[in-house]
């Protein structure tokens, strides 16, 4: 992509990123508000007060007595001003809450992606290229135990083995509690509760881009400009990464780049399973408690989130492909 | 002492081919400063021995027996790491595809520079790329390698591709199949530029075609393979005038030749006539930028009964668009598609059907244009089914229509990847007649066929015309095809017909100079094939 052209790209993407999350916060707030129950009967049934008067006064107060677009349209001005709302049950604003919790999630999120996209490419590369020999047999089973495991199991099994049998890594929470830290000592410290959820997280896509990988290299290796690159005496190391390999990540970067939202989804179960402090657990207990303003702040924000991961991944397709045109 | 020797090269197919041995026996030489071109139909193994050679044969395909001495040195017993260092600094190749044979997301310079960069003279690739760049003769060098290979045209690319091969002054050359790719206009620079490079610097080059006009065109020595092995090899003059062999008779016997016989003009009542037909294809809106082509305009021809108008253009040009705007595969903007009087353009698609099986279509791609899941006799039969046939006799009619295209009937319960391309051009020729159509519209029919299965083909269409009275518009890039084949041709040049006329008097007096560059691009258009 040349650079004069990428501000009219952004602005342009802009704009429909805008209308896409638009689209979403309506959805997510129609979907939530279809669900059955609603927070007037979950605080009333746990204040154990639940009688219809109570009921009645709570819905007014919440503003759950008006019809269904006036709430919409009071709640889309609201995100329009970036006020998501205040949460009832935590006595505090659900940006807050969001904000404080979403660092937790990105660090979680991004270093299981980083593993599984460096892992993943690696292991297919090495199977590519000793396809149909014990290493490339080894990979394949390694990747499709991963890929048909479920998520939470892995995540037992490896606290399980590291955290219970090994006593190596904790197996909750993000830091140490109760132990004073400086410096590289917190680093440490979060690292080491950082590595079995991410890893949990992190195996499922591991196998789908080991398996793209091996799949992609092993069609371009078969190209014509293959064979060019050979016949100009191009050593085989060379040919593979300079162009079997770049070729051949392209199709892993789009795919990569659609997961990228997923992995946030997958978070939720991840977060709860070590009892990672993030976004993820956030929305878990919100809609436990049918804590509607807090669910679509969780919601609207990972929308945002998998929206800018889309344009990224947009843009850094095309510069690694230059034939892609940035069309807005 | 030959620049390259082969001895009795043999190398292996993997078992259950239809043969044991890709090439087998395989001896020829060639010297510094001449060209031997290689000339064969697909499957001859022609490539293979050019493979061979590069040490490029994959491992399916192991060599038995044989030698080859490449500079008085034995390449098959060279380890790999000594082959690489000769492969693109001594011994070069260029590949068929030029859309292709580049990696897409290199710049075009830091493809040339690799090759510098890894046989150990990478400090001088900034001197060197655009010096390379400018001897194969592309404007604006500089520009040029900064360049991603989409930007470039197939024969930009493919003159990238020689300079590529050229940067580290090879001995050998290798060309397999350079220019079949390419249009005519730019295969005849290509050949003439690698025909140059070759005299300047005294190369041999091992040139691979299926083309006996590019064998004409450039060939010192030509030796022909049928079925893996030399039938028959001798000096260029020798051998495309005077050939021994009756495999080399038939292959040049086959060979469309260049001159057009004055034909009867046809005076009979037009079928079709296109006035005024536009397409343009738009591209992008809303957000991007836009892109306009205009694919077909000022493109008016009309048809009589019973004449075949050839078509005739290069890649681009608009042909095969006119043709399908024609059966409303493509629909136009603008203008009438008249046939016997009555315009088909703003018919609805109702209204269209009882035209639909009086004009009908053969394909280019004789593997893409049949359905790999239906039989033979099926695909025959099912338009006259859906026009309302009874299904017994629609398939009767499909037997007797494979026996008119010289297809066994037995081929109706068989499927299509079961025949070679030139039957299944048959078949879609049947599919085509059984619709009983009066207008039959070829787009390239033959072009994907080799040489002898071409002929073979034409000779076919021209006895059905014959035969069934049929009024058809051929579409060939090929003008050697139109020549022989048709009774008026319309030239076609981005979008636009530039000349139209009677075969015979467009290809002896060319008024317009598109024209005329197409007919000088013809290969071999000084050699007269002898008749045999």
């Amino acid at each position: 992509m040349e650079a004069s052209k990428l501000p009219g790209f952004l602005l342009r993407r802009g704009v429909k990123a805008a209308i896409v999350v638009l689209a979403i916060v309506i959805c997510n707030f129609l979907l939530v508000h279809a669900a059955p129950g609603d927070p007037a009967s979950v605080i009333a049934g746990q204040s154990g007060a639940a009688d219809a008067v109570f009921l009645e006064q709570l819905r007014r107060q919440f503003g759950l007595d008006q019809p269904l677009y006036v709430q919409l349209w009071i709640y889309l001005k609201s995100v329009l001003s970036l006020d998501l709302g205040f949460s009832h049950r935590q006595q505090a604003p659900v940006a807050q809450l969001v904000l404080e919790r979403l660092p937790a999630t990105l660090l979680l999120t991004g270093a299981a992606f980083a593993f599984a996209l460096a892992a993943g490419v690696t292991l297919g590369a090495l199977a590519a290229q000793r396809v149909g020999r014990w290493a490339d047999s080894v990979i394949t089973v390694i990747a499709l135990t991963f890929y048909a495991t479920p998520l939470f199991w892995v995540g037992l099994m490896l606290v399980l083995v590291f955290s219970v049998w090994l006593e190596w890594l904790p197996s909750f929470g993000m830091s140490s509690v109760g132990v004073e830290m400086h410096g590289l000592e917190v680093v440490w410290d979060v690292a080491q509760h950082l590595l079995l959820p991410a890893l949990t997280l992190g195996l499922f896509y591991l196998a789908v881009y080991a398996r793209l990988t091996r799949a992609t290299m092993l069609e371009v290796a078969d190209q014509d400009f293959v064979k060019t690159a050979r016949a100009k005496g191009v050593p085989e190391g060379r040919i593979l990464r300079a162009h079997v390999l770049r070729n051949a990540l392209l199709p892993v970067i789009t795919f990569a780049g659609i997961q990228a939202g997923q992995l946030l989804g997958g978070s939720i179960l991840v977060e709860t399973v070590f009892a990672w402090p993030g976004i993820g657990r956030l929305a878990f207990e919100a809609l436990l408690a049918r804590d509607y303003p807090v669910l679509l702040g969780v919601f609207f924000c990972t929308s945002v989130m998998v929206v800018l991961f889309n344009l990224l991944t947009d843009m850094l397709y095309a510069i690694i492909d230059p034939r892609v045109e940035v069309a807005g | 002492m030959s620049l390259l020797r082969v001895d009795g090269l043999t190398v292996a197919l993997p078992p259950g081919g239809d043969r044991p041995h890709a090439v087998e026996d395989v001896s020829f030489h060639v010297d510094a400063g001449e060209i031997l071109c290689v000339v064969g139909e697909s499957g001859s193994g022609k490539s293979i021995s050019a493979n061979a050679v590069m040490g490029l044969l994959p491992k399916g395909l192991p060599v038995r027996q044989g030698s080859i001495a490449f500079e008085g040195r034995e390449l098959l017993s060279l380890a790999p790491e000594a082959m690489r260092k000769l492969r693109g600094e001594r011994l070069a190749m260029i590949f068929q595809e030029p859309m292709t044979a580049l990696n897409p997301l290199m710049r075009v310079g830091d493809q040339i520079a690799e090759v510098l960069r890894v046989h150990g003279s990478g400090a001088d690739a900034a001197r060197r790329v655009p010096e390379l760049l400018a001897a194969v003769n592309l404007p604006d060098p500089a520009a040029i390698a900064r360049s991603h290979p989409f930007r470039l045209s197939g024969g930009q690319r493919q003159r990238v591709m020689i300079a590529m091969a050229l940067a580290l002054e090879p001995a050998l050359l290798i060309a397999d199949e350079p220019t079949t790719a390419l249009d005519v206009t730019t295969q005849m620079q290509i050949l003439r530029l690698i025909r140059e490079i070759q005299s300047r610097r005294g190369m041999g080059v091992l040139f691979i075609t299926h083309d006996f006009g590019v064998v004409a065109e450039i060939a010192d020595r030509v030796a022909v393979m049928q079925r893996g092995r030399i039938v028959e090899q001798g000096p260029a003059a020798e051998v495309l005038n005077r050939p021994q062999h009756s495999y080399t008779q038939a292959l040049i016997a086959a060979v469309p030749h260049g001159a057009a016989q004055a034909r009867a003009a046809i005076t009979t009542a037009p079928v079709l006539e296109l006035r005024g037909v536009e397409k343009t294809y738009r591209r992008g809106g809303f957000f991007g930028a836009r892109a306009v082509v205009r694919a077909v305009h000022d493109a008016d021809i009309s048809l009589r009964q019973g004449e075949t108008l050839g078509l005739v253009g290069e890649s681009g040009s608009g042909k095969s668009t006119l043709a399908r705007c024609v059966v409303r595969l493509v629909e136009p903007e603008r203008g009438t598609i008249a046939y016997h009087g009555t315009d088909l353009r703003p018919l609805s698609r109702a209204g269209w059907k009882p035209y639909r099986r009086r004009i009908q279509m053969v394909f280019q791609d004789p593997y893409a244009s049949l359905n790999p899941r239906r039989t033979v006799g099926d695909t025959i039969a099912e338009g006259p089914v859906t026009h309302g046939t009874p299904r017994a006799q629609a398939l009767e009619r499909a037997r007797e229509l494979l026996r008119l295209v010289q297809l066994d009937p037995g081929a109706m319960d068989r499927y299509p990847h079961e025949f070679s391309g030139g039957q299944r051009q048959r078949i879609g020729i049947a599919r085509a007649l059984a619709m009983e159509p009066e207008l039959l519209i070829a787009d390239e029919p033959v072009s994907a066929l080799d040489v002898s299965v071409q002929a073979q083909v034409l000779a076919l269409l021209a006895e059905i015309r014959a035969r069934l009275g049929l009024t058809m518009l051929f579409i060939t890039h090929d003008l050697r095809v139109a020549a022989q084949i048709c009774d008026r041709v319309a030239v076609m040049q981005r979008g636009a017909i530039v000349e139209q006329g009677p075969t015979s008097e467009v290809f002896a007096a060319p008024r317009h100079a598109y024209t005329r560059q197409l007919l000088d691009s013809i290969p071999g258009r000084g050699w007269t094939p002898p008749e045999l």
